[in-house]
């Protein structure tokens, strides 16, 4: 019960008014700059570090932490209501959010996602107060093999989900040769990139998602009619309560997510990864899987939850290992060595107080940040009411600032662009674009810890067997990926038998 | 009709007013001895958010903020694509702006050499160094390893079986690695990670045998005793005598060649304006350093980073790349790194 102790005290040193203060305009911040497209947590977190250089250490990473949690809070809003992502990691939000506010039920969709976004974080903050060394040390068994097996996995969870496996393969392959765009950190060479120094930093997933779901849906709306489709939601208090009635039902959703965003946050793979993930798992394993995609409740929840869940626990080993479990923790890592505190093993010894007051925080913080996106609801659902010729253009402007802030770069507009016209083409010959997203995202790291297990292992596959972890993770996944085969074989078999047995 | 020619001859009489206004202005910077910024100055940094280019960047700006050093103020932005060419393409091609300033590495030699990219440093106007950056020779601390010798020995035995990670491919961590194959014969089968951090928790989790750290990237793991230093690549041992760990300091570390190994290797950290830049601007950013690395606050983080301070400026530090350049395409033509045309 050491922990609790230490907790409590943690607990005292986060409520004061002036940390109190700084946690809500951090959430406030949060939101601001995960509603807009591009603008992500790791540049809002850079560009307001220098901010709290003067502050105490503490205090500076409560704002920091809470401007994080406002980016995962709020990346759902805009892929419900407009079915762009404000983060990458809402991606997965828009399958199911999206047709949700179409059929005017944007309420329960946010308040969905919001609840499971805190109920994600809330595992994630226990798991990081009773189980902080263990978990630590778990992160320290994944190497080169371990993680490609984790991506494998997550890939091969998402090639059955579709309607059309085939088509979903299509679109996870040009999101791995976009992904090999550029500088390949393993050879040290330049790939595909034609002698166009421009290309040398590769394709920014941000960029594309931003073109294949923003700028898409906008042509998509613009052929459809020039209105949104979505009707004006509703938020009141009444539907936020009748949205938590349901969620008791999705319990199993529920923890799937939260463990697998844990996990995912634990071992480096990320929110967005955790979020697909949660979301191909959840199709997989729910009685209504066929109806993933047309406006379920649950395929809302499933990566929203991941996501934040994961988010949170990146956090862990950032602290107690010094290595960061997302790009924002990256930025945040920076901060706490110019504040004076060295992240690694020693830092739960000796800087007790920090520590706990920062665990203490992310409690206190996730219950504010519930409160408040839940009441800003109604602001962004009110947007949806503004006619679709004004409010089209400004989403257009929003993201192109969003896709120029990326790198500071006019070509990446044009990519934008680009690949809002490949989102329409796409969308109107019926291919998924989340498989090409996903493999965009994930994509050169698998390459990258593919190529270091090969590496290791003077090119034996056996590496990917070679103890019980990678070993399991590695046959769950390759599972995974035959499972849509085999369980048509077997119907088609029983089908067989049963009709052998009527003759 | 007859107000729009009026505007237009208004227009036209102004023209020579206006010039003799701009000719004003510029002869204006000759008058004032000092150059100033005068809007915002971008710091690129051509790595990523976190590490170590990164962190210094940010500690400087934090030590400008506090001692009130520059008026307007300073932004760092990272441009890590392409291991960082991203920045130094997009300094370079920002000729003639004042309120860009580069933090560099060595990438500004071996990147070119590896990759062929269209750039040298002479494309840059130098400012001025501030540091030297270490590296050392780090071993799992369970290894039974106590000295670089036993552990290379070891290394040859196993007939290349040993893992060396580091920080991407063709670049300062993978010339060290060679450097070793080379004198060694270690043979050792280098992994190429995306940054330090990784590498020094793949080293704790005996994912690969050693790695060849800067101090920064490893001191966590060095205090907690999960990894042990074997020596230091350069020519003097560090002069830091604090305990760092329970009984050693970075002074107590033998430096490879006193152990035997002849390999010696360090990295510049240093600042560059785009060229096209005047002489005075130059000389406002050095002299704007030679103020931020005289301040207690700069002093404490070179103690905690374990960097060498090493300031040069002007032909000194031109003297210093020209050395440099040569032994890292030397060394770099030897490992086999160059890319073929």
């Amino acid at each position: 019960m050491e922990e609790l102790e230490a907790l409590f005290q943690g607990f005292a040193l986060a409520l004061s008014w002036y940390n109190i203060g700084m946690m809500a305009i951090g959430i406030v911040l949060g939101i601001v700059i995960g509603v807009l497209p591009g603008l992500g947590g790791p540049n809002g977190v850079a560009i307001l570090l220098p901010l709290t250089f003067t502050m105490p250490p503490t205090s500076a990473i409560i704002m920091l932490s809470c401007i994080y949690w406002g980016t995962l809070f709020a990346g759902a809003i805009t892929s419900v209501l407009f079915n762009i992502p404000g983060e990458t990691h809402s991606v997965a939000t828009t399958f199911d959010g999206y047709p949700l506010a179409q059929q005017g039920k944007a309420g329960e969709a946010l308040t969905a996602a919001f609840t499971g976004s805190f109920i994600g974080a809330l595992v994630a903050v226990l798991l990081i107060t009773f189980l902080a060394p263990l978990v630590a040390k778990f992160a320290l068994k994944f190497g080169p093999p371990e993680f490609f097996a984790v991506y494998l996995l997550t890939f091969c969870s998402f090639v059955g989900t579709g309607k059309d496996p085939f088509k979903n393969i299509i679109s996870m392959m040009l999101g791995f040769g976009l992904a090999a765009i550029g500088m390949d950190t393993v050879s040290g060479e330049l790939r595909m990139t034609f002698g166009w120094s421009e290309l040398l930093r590769g394709v920014d997933f941000l960029i594309v998602v931003i073109g294949l779901f923003g700028v898409g849906e906008i042509l998509i709306s613009m052929e459809e009619g020039l209105a949104f489709d979505g009707k004006s939601a509703k938020i009141n208090a009444k539907v936020v309560l009748e949205t938590w009635k349901k969620l008791p039902r999705y319990w199993l959703t529920l923890i799937r997510s939260s463990i697998i965003g844990c996990w995912m946050g634990i071992t480096p793979g990320g929110a967005t990864a955790a979020s697909f993930m949660g979301y191909g798992i959840a199709k997989r394993f729910s009685k209504d899987g066929d109806k993933f995609g047309s406006g379920m409740l649950e395929g809302v929840i499933a990566p929203e939850t991941a996501a934040h869940a994961s988010g949170t626990a990146a956090l862990l080993p950032m602290l107690a290992l010094g290595i960061p479990g997302s790009a924002t923790a990256a930025v945040l890592l920076g901060g706490l060595m110019i504040w004076g505190l060295q992240p690694g093993p020693l830092l739960f010894v000796e800087q007790k107080d920090f520590v706990w007051g920062l665990i203490a925080s992310m409690y206190l913080s996730n219950i504010a940040g519930l409160i408040i996106v839940l009441s800003t609801v109604p602001l962004f659902a009110a947007i949806l009411r503004i006619p679709f010729s004004i409010i089209a253009p400004i989403i257009i402007v929003v993201c192109a600032i969003g896709a120029y802030s990326v790198h500071s770069a006019m070509l990446d507009i044009w990519f934008m662009v680009l690949f809002g016209m490949v989102g329409y083409l796409l969308k109107k010959l019926d291919y998924p674009l989340a498989p090409l997203v996903l493999s965009l995202v994930l994509g050169d790291r698998a390459e990258a810890a593919f190529r270091q297990a090969m590496m290791g292992s003077k090119g034996a596959m056996e590496i990917f067997w070679s103890n019980s972890l990678v070993g399991s993770i590695t046959t769950v996944a390759l599972l995974m990926l035959v499972w849509p085969v085999l369980s048509f074989a077997w119907s088609k078999l029983g089908q067989l038998r049963s009709a052998g047995g009527s003759r | 009709m007859m107000r729009f020619t009026r505007k237009l001859f208004n227009k036209t009489s102004l023209l020579p007013l206006s010039l003799a206004a701009f000719a004003c202005a510029a002869t204006l910077p000759m008058q004032a001895a000092a150059w100033e910024p005068t809007r915002p100055v971008e710091v690129i940094v051509p790595a990523g958010a976190g590490g170590a280019s990164d962190q210094m960047a940010r500690t400087i700006q934090g030590i400008i903020v506090k001692h009130k050093l520059m008026a307007q103020p300073m932004l760092v932005m990272n441009k890590s694509g392409a291991s960082g060419a991203e920045g130094i393409m997009d300094v370079k091609g920002s000729k003639g702006d004042p309120h860009k300033l580069m933090v560099a590495f060595s990438a500004i030699y071996t990147l070119p050499i590896a990759v062929n990219l269209p750039f040298n440093w002479r494309d840059l106007n130098p400012v001025a160094m501030i540091a030297m950056d270490e590296f050392l020779l780090w071993v799992n601390s369970e290894s039974p390893y106590k000295t670089p010798k036993e552990y290379l020995a070891a290394a040859k035995a196993s007939g290349g079986n040993f893992k060396m990670g580091g920080t991407g491919a063709k670049r300062e961590d993978h010339i060290i690695t060679v450097a070793l194959d080379k004198v060694a014969g270690a043979q050792f089968t280098y992994i190429p990670y995306k940054s330090g951090g990784e590498a020094a928790t793949q080293l704790v989790g005996k994912h690969i045998d050693s790695n060849v750290n800067n101090p920064s990237e490893n001191i966590a793991q060095w205090r907690a005793d999960q990894v042990r230093a074997l020596c230091v690549f350069s020519e003097h041992r560090m002069t830091y005598k604090d305990k760092v760990t329970k009984d050693q300091s970075w002074a107590d570390i033998p430096t490879c060649k006193e152990s035997g190994v002849d390999v010696e290797y360090q990295m510049l950290r240093a600042f560059f304006l785009p060229s096209g830049t005047s002489k005075d601007q130059v000389t406002y950013y050095a002299e704007l350093l030679k103020k931020v690395i005289a301040t207690p606050e700069w002093k404490e983080y070179v103690a905690k980073q374990a960097l060498k301070e090493d300031y040069r400026t002007g032909q000194d530090f031109v003297k210093f790349l020209e050395k440099d350049e040569a032994f890292h395409t030397k060394l770099m033509t030897e490992a086999g790194f160059a890319s073929k045309k």
